[in-house]
């Protein structure tokens, strides 16, 4: 089958060059890293914080802290998967080999999906053991109630992130384009949109800020956030499928 | 077989290949020739399905290429030595492009040893030399055994011995009944491969003739003579029924003449010449004469040089 052949291709592409293994490696050891830090520094201060924060201490959210960080290292995994095809001239001797271009983008990304998959699930785990061994007698455990989704949907929301990369990364075509447009728009603009209490309403509805929900267990004091947590996951979602809707006409329509 | 049908390509206002109509016959190495910038590129991401014809059609044994079951063992191509990502060794290149069009692993190691590349298989593209990245190009057309091969400027850049290699074997791929279709703005080049030749010009078709009929048509032949008895011997081989024709500086020529006939001629009449001279025109010269009016950068007195090396307008990637 046409199909299969091109995932057992596009694997042994993904297998077979370095930046594969270091934006995953990066990805990894920030969000535990900054997240076990982060969750060290609250325990620190815990005694000192005042009231209001107290009733919104989420000591599972705390720990997945590093993934604004380590998210990014997600989105150069996703841009690279699919840019460097074009940026390399790979996509030329790529579409030779399977001309029929949908097959080809979705086995491409399904390989690289999975992969940010394995690599999400794990890392959001061992960053929510990690950051509640640091939160000591603050932390919370697996069995309470929404933890075990919170930690599960960080996976979800990391995998997501890489997604969304990918399917910009269809659309524009070069790398350092791509980036140039996904790196402040996590990194600056949603985080702007988000503290701005004009903009704030919309800011929610952004991909990162609407799948970010998932992994919170404590709803903040005063939150009217209009989505639960899987709904949140449901708009990021969106967002992807949109990108690699968008991503798929751009292949198809566009010359090689 | 590759037929070309009305074959056009339109970047806004450029016209890049103007309604090519042409047929690429099996067994032979068809030539396909123009100046830089006649369309020689973009027809052959055409013929691959990767650009978009604006109007026209190509078929490969006569289907689409995107109807191609595995097409890489329809048809193997050399686009661009540089379409490898850098990043990925030798191997893992061919392995990926063999386990899309469900070749076996074995093979790989076959084109690898054809092409002289296995003792660096597991090196990294990117440290490949020009010579190196054409030889890998050529072992992922080679990959899945096609009947069709198709190479856009297989020696630009080589070196003598890596010239000689690619001419062997083109000549061994057509003789063992493969369809070859070699793109080149090289005359000379084509001359030694080609058997067939279809040359184009601003994207339109210019010629599309037999390597021998273009030979016998174009390498015209003729003595070139001076004298300081110039009129005397303009009327003397005239006498003899030898047409002469006056060129600049006082040199005559005359077609299809034998040196040893008009020595003679005017030795008994003792006229001095100066010179007297066999001459064979080049096929380089036909073929400039053929696209002198189609070639895009004429190269002007005063002007700043070109760069000669983009086949192809400009597009951003």
């Amino acid at each position: 089958m046409t199909a299969a052949r091109v995932v057992r291709s596009e694997w042994t592409k993904i297998r077979s060059v370095a930046s594969t293994v270091w934006t995953l490696s990066v990805a990894v050891v920030v969000t535990v890293a900054l997240g076990m830090l982060i969750s060290a520094l609250t325990n620190h201060e815990f005694a000192t914080m005042p009231d209001r924060d107290r009733l919104s201490f989420d000591p599972t959210f705390i720990s997945f802290a590093g993934m604004s960080l380590g998210q990014l290292a997600m989105i150069v995994f996703g841009v690279l998967v699919v840019a460097n095809e074009y940026s390399t001239g790979m996509i030329r001797t790529s579409l030779a080999a399977v001309p029929q271009r949908g097959t080809f983008l979705s086995g491409k990304i399904a390989v690289a999906t999975l992969l940010a998959l394995a690599v999400s699930l794990a890392t959001s785990f061992v960053a929510f053991f990690a950051g509640q061994a640091m939160l000591g007698a603050h932390g919370t455990s697996l069995g309470e109630p929404g933890v075990l989704r919170a930690v599960i949907g960080g996976g979800f929301y990391m995998t997501l992130i890489a997604v969304f990369s990918m399917g910009v990364a269809a659309m524009l075509r070069s790398p350092m384009l791509s980036l140039g447009v996904l790196m402040p728009f996590f990194f600056l603009i949603s985080n702007i949109l988000g503290n701005v209490s004009a903009t704030e309403k919309i800011g929610r509805f952004l991909p990162d800020q609407a799948g970010s929900k998932v992994m919170r267990v404590v709803t903040p004091v005063d939150d009217d956030t209009p989505y639960g947590p899987w709904g949140g996951l449901g708009i990021m979602l969106l967002w992807v499928i949109a990108a690699l809707v968008g991503g798929y006409l751009m292949l198809e329509r566009r010359d090689a | 077989m590759i037929e070309l049908e009305g074959l056009t390509k339109r970047y806004g206002e450029k016209v890049a290949v103007d309604n090519l109509t042409f047929t690429v016959r099996p067994g032979i190495v068809t030539g396909f020739l123009g100046p830089n910038g006649a369309g020689k590129s973009t027809t052959m991401r055409m013929m691959l399905g990767l650009d978009r014809p604006t109007a026209g059609d190509v078929r490969i044994d006569g289907l689409h290429y995107d109807r191609l079951k595995d097409p890489l063992t329809y048809i193997g191509a050399l686009l661009d030595a540089k379409a490898v990502h850098g990043g990925r060794s030798a191997y893992h290149h061919l392995l990926c492009l063999a386990q899309s069009n469900g070749i076996p692993g074995q093979r790989v190691h076959e084109v690898l040893d054809t092409v002289g590349l296995t003792a660096v298989a597991r090196k990294k593209a990117k440290g490949f030399s020009l010579g190196m990245g054409q030889r890998l190009g050529i072992a992922a057309a080679l990959l899945g055994d096609p009947r069709i091969l198709m190479f856009d400027e297989p020696v630009n850049g080589l070196d003598p011995e890596g010239i000689h290699w690619i001419r062997t074997l083109m000549k061994s791929l057509a003789a063992q009944g493969r369809t070859v279709f070699v793109s080149s703005h090289l005359m000379s080049e084509m001359a030694l491969t080609a058997d067939h030749l279809v040359v184009i010009g601003q994207g339109r078709l210019l010629a599309d003739t037999s390597m021998a009929d273009f030979i016998r048509q174009n390498s015209r032949s003729y003595v070139r003579i001076r004298s300081p008895h110039r009129e005397q011997l303009l009327d003397l081989l005239r006498g003899a029924g030898i047409t002469a024709v006056e060129t600049t500086g006082g040199v005559l020529e005359v077609d299809g003449g034998a040196p040893e006939q008009i020595g003679e001629l005017a030795a008994r009449h003792g006229i001095v010449l100066h010179e007297l001279s066999p001459q064979q025109a080049s096929l380089e010269e036909a073929f400039m004469r053929l696209t002198a009016e189609s070639v895009e950068y004429h190269a002007h007195a005063g002007s700043s040089p070109r760069s000669w090396g983009e086949d192809r307008p400009r597009r951003r990637t």
